[in-house]
């Protein structure tokens, strides 16, 4: 571990002086590491494209004037070092605090490149941010769970799914989602009845997955596998049969089951049923949780934003402070049992409350509802819900595209990494202290496979900040990469420009960010 | 009390009874026992042979009757049929035809982007690890220069300026910027491969530097290499057809299995056959490509891999980001 990170001269604790000045040579490097890229992608740019192609073949009239007026515009009449000469210097003007001065260049349209960079880099992070957790927390899941079940069914049919998902390219995986679930989904919802052979297909497939999860002996998979396939079963054809998918909707029955399970589930995971205090303080708030659904209803109704994210503080400050009241030895593990299934009940209410305006949605788009282009319909107005679900019905294939794509690394490095973990002596210790299992995969084992996947996270953040340019490209969402290959097609070379800025910036800060972090957490790390 | 006078006979043969393997036979003998890793090198060569010689190379016809350029009358309104096995385009082109054309393409840019990509790393690699001091620093920073730039946007803008020019060239300029991943493998190798006392015995004996280099110490960092050198080459298929895709890549009258998929996406409602082929070969070769990859890393690293980050995530293929 130490060897693999190779740098290896001085200890340092956050705070002491050698740390200071790593981290001042750091930037220094890395400064020069931007101008010297930048003047690379600077060069195959500019040589690369002609931005006066459009006007050359253009018939207006005033041809001339007009290519000699971006000529002006662009400084194409300087040789392309030189003209990056002039970009570096304008450029440079952003790191003048509070002087407002930055100067990227102009498009080709005479729009300024730092106007349009921040509404790209918004979409962006609104398309990206869902996408990234979701691959993080399903990815280190079934890694997990896979190498907890190493060489079973389910750990080598999840090695070959990822090894699919490896080779699958995104643009396939974009456009198969646009013609088949999108088009499919939206077919169905015209006439939503589930035929009986999908309901038995699904039904086997969900119970042969939880089979597999289980694990055990050949009876108690059985035993699960029928009643879980069996509900399923049972489940979708109800909802089938009552209209659900065009009235959706939780309704007090799901949720009390739900927030219950989820309150359960989590102390399970995180205390250990047989922690009463932990099971109280879960109690507690899973009963808040169903109060407040049917409390907060006439409210939700007219709010906006902020309420909502008030009121999501609020239940996360009920959940600490039950726990801290219920007290008990380990106030700390409480106050996160509380806390931690505030988050997933409290999105059940909020989930439960936009679906209650999907059929208005519904309307709205004429029954066609998950969108294949583009971020938002156009003129649609109503409240924050409809507005929610509109944003939602765009973002959600893209956002299963980048899911697909980046979650089958987090499998495989979660899985390796536990499997690691796994054969060290300090496992072996633990067990031998005769401690729980859960205990010995929860604290011991996972929290140290928690280390690496930091640092994975945080290069991941920066890459995908950057923006996902064929994802993009596929369903005509304006962010980040969708500005860098406009500007290339068009020949524009202060957006793209602009954009690798963007992108180099988070990729040498998130770099950097990984390496303190995985210094802060593991102290065999040292740094030079 | 009775007393054994039988010799022990054992199952295992004694050390000296065998005649001692070479390391290349031992990993050779390794990646055999590996079925699933010596299927899909014998489908890949497969894929590729038969697509050389269903459309030939160059002036050379092959055994296929149609060319990828020539229009002809369409059979059956352009679906599957016995006389178009994959079906016509809208303006007739045998689709077959195409489609191994593509297969040719994605295979060029494979093997020449590996191979560029390998020699440029494993130079730059070898001659920082080995000279350290300031020569790697430099070597190493220039690495980080090159490494700032993620793949698919410096293929992007090299593929505006190549991809006009056919694929081998295309290949040639993008190997040019895949090579940071296999230079710092290779001078983490040379790192330490360069205190053992074999390198010592060479210098005493007066080897040159070039001798050491290349006759002492790459080949025991060949398993890195080739590992490494075999996902590149699956990556580059994704990378190939992704750049064709967005436009940058190969452009018309070749072909390229991704720019089949971009030009037929509208007409995946009515023709879905255009969209399945050359899909179907961008994930079959990609796929095979890992497998070989995988493969090769467990028959030279047969040990319990040691879970390490930074070198895990050079080795394994190109992580989703990038592709995204």
């Amino acid at each position: 571990m130490v060897r693999s990170i190779q740098r290896i001269v001085v200890p340092f604790q956050i705070g002491s002086n050698s740390m200071v000045s790593f981290i001042l040579r750091r930037i220094l490097v890395s400064i020069l590491i931007l101008i010297a890229a930048s003047f690379l992608m600077y060069m195959l740019v500019a040589y690369s494209v002609d931005p006066l192609a459009d006007l050359r073949s253009s018939n207006n009239p005033n041809k001339e004037a007009l290519i000699s007026a971006r000529v002006q515009l662009l400084h194409l009449d300087v040789a392309p070092p030189l003209r990056w000469a002039l970009w570096l210097g304008g450029a440079a003007k952003c790191l003048i605090p509070f002087a407002n001065a930055c100067d990227l260049g102009s498009t080709i349209s005479n729009a300024q490149v730092t106007d349009i960079l921040p509404q790209a880099l918004g979409s962006t992070v609104q398309l990206v941010t869902l996408a990234l957790v979701l691959a993080v927390v399903l990815g280190i899941s079934i890694g997990i769970i896979t190498a907890l079940r190493q060489y079973s069914g389910l750990d080598n049919t999840m090695t070959f799914i990822s090894f699919f998902l490896y080779s699958l390219p995104a643009f396939l995986v974009a456009v198969l989602l646009k013609e088949f679930v999108a088009l499919g989904f939206n077919n169905f919802l015209a006439d939503p009845v589930i035929s009986w052979y999908w309901l038995v297909i699904i039904g086997v497939l969900i119970g042969a997955i939880f089979q597999s999860l289980v694990g055990g002996d050949r009876r108690r998979r059985l035993i699960v596998f029928a009643s879980v396939g069996g509900a399923t079963f049972l489940l979708l054809w109800l909802m089938s049969a009552t209209g659900w998918f065009l009235t959706p909707g939780l309704g007090p029955v799901a949720m009390i089951i739900l927030i219950g399970g989820i309150a359960l589930g989590a102390t399970a995971l995180m205390a250990g049923l047989q922690n009463r205090k932990a099971l109280i303080t879960a109690s507690i708030n899973g009963a808040i949780g169903i109060i407040a659904y049917f409390a907060i209803q006439p409210p939700l109704n007219i709010s906006s934003v902020a309420t909502v994210a008030i009121l999501a503080i609020i239940t996360l400050a009920v959940g600490l402070v039950s726990g801290w009241l219920v007290g008990g030895y380990d106030r700390g593990q409480n106050m996160r049992v509380g806390a931690v299934p505030a988050v997933p009940s409290s999105s059940a209410t909020l989930i439960d409350r936009f679906m209650q305006s999907w059929s208005q949605y519904l309307q709205d788009t004429n029954g066609r509802p998950i969108a294949t282009v583009g971020s938002s319909t156009p003129n649609l107005d109503g409240d924050i819900w409809v507005t929610g679900l509109d944003t939602f019905t765009h973002l959600l294939l893209p956002t299963i595209a980048l899911l697909l794509i980046s979650f089958a690394s987090y499998t495989r490095y979660s899985r390796a990494g536990m499997l690691e973990v796994l054969n060290q002596d300090y496992i072996r210790t633990a067990r031998a202290k005769g401690l729980p299992e859960r205990t010995v995969i929860v604290r011991h084992a996972f929290r140290n496979v928690l280390i690496p996947i930091t640092t994975l996270v945080a290069f991941d953040v920066g890459a995908l900040l950057g923006g996902a340019i064929i994802t993009e490209r596929v369903f005509a969402i304006p962010g980040m990469g969708f500005l860098f290959s406009a500007g290339l097609s068009r020949g524009d070379l202060n957006p793209v420009m602009g954009y690798f800025v963007v992108i180099a910036i988070m990729a040498i800060l998130f770099n950097f960010l990984a390496d303190l972090a995985y210094a802060s957490l593991d102290p065999r790390v040292r740094v030079r | 009390m009775t007393i054994n006078n039988e010799p022990i006979v054992t199952d295992e043969p004694t050390i000296e009874s065998k005649a001692p393997e070479s390391q290349g036979r031992i990993i050779f003998r390794r990646f055999m026992g590996n079925k699933m890793a010596v299927t899909s090198v014998i489908l890949v060569v497969f894929i590729i042979l038969f697509s050389i010689s269903a459309i030939g190379v160059g002036p050379i016809h092959g055994w296929w009757k149609y060319t990828y350029t020539e229009l002809n009358d369409q059979v059956n309104q352009g679906a599957p049929s016995l006389e178009h096995p994959f079906g016509q385009d809208r303006i007739g082109k045998d689709y077959f035809a195409l489609v191994m054309r593509g297969i040719q393409n994605s295979f060029i840019v494979m093997i020449v982007l590996g191979g560029i990509a390998s020699v440029v790393g494993v130079v730059v690699g070898a001659v920082a690890g080995y000279y350290r001091g300031f020569v790697d620093a430099l070597l190493m920073r220039i690495t980080d220069v090159f490494i700032v730039i993620p793949a698919l946007v410096i293929g992007s803008v090299v593929g505006h300026w190549a991809g006009g020019l056919g694929a081998p060239l295309l290949a040639i300029m993008l190997g040019f910027f895949s090579w940071m991943g296999i230079a710092r493998l290779v001078r983490g190798e040379f790192l330490s491969l360069r205190e053992r006392e074999f390198v010592e015995a060479a210098r005493v004996a007066g080897a040159s530097d070039r001798r050491i280099i290349f006759k002492h110490i790459l080949p025991n960092a060949a398993g890195v290499v080739i590992v490494s050198t075999t996902l590149i080459m699956a990556s580059a298929i994704l990378l190939e057809t992704a750049l064709s895709f967005l436009g940058y890549g190969i452009k018309a009258p070749d072909v390229s299995l991704g720019l089949l998929i971009s030009q037929n996406e509208s007409a995946f409602q009515t023709r879905p056959w255009l969209f399945w082929w050359p899909g179907l070969f961008i994930v079959a070769l990609a796929l095979l490509v890992n497998f070989v990859g995988d493969g090769l890393r467990d028959a030279f690293d047969p040990r319990h891999r040691r879970f390490k980050l930074r070198q895990m995530q050079e080795e394994l293929p190109e992580s989703g980001d990038e592709r995204a």
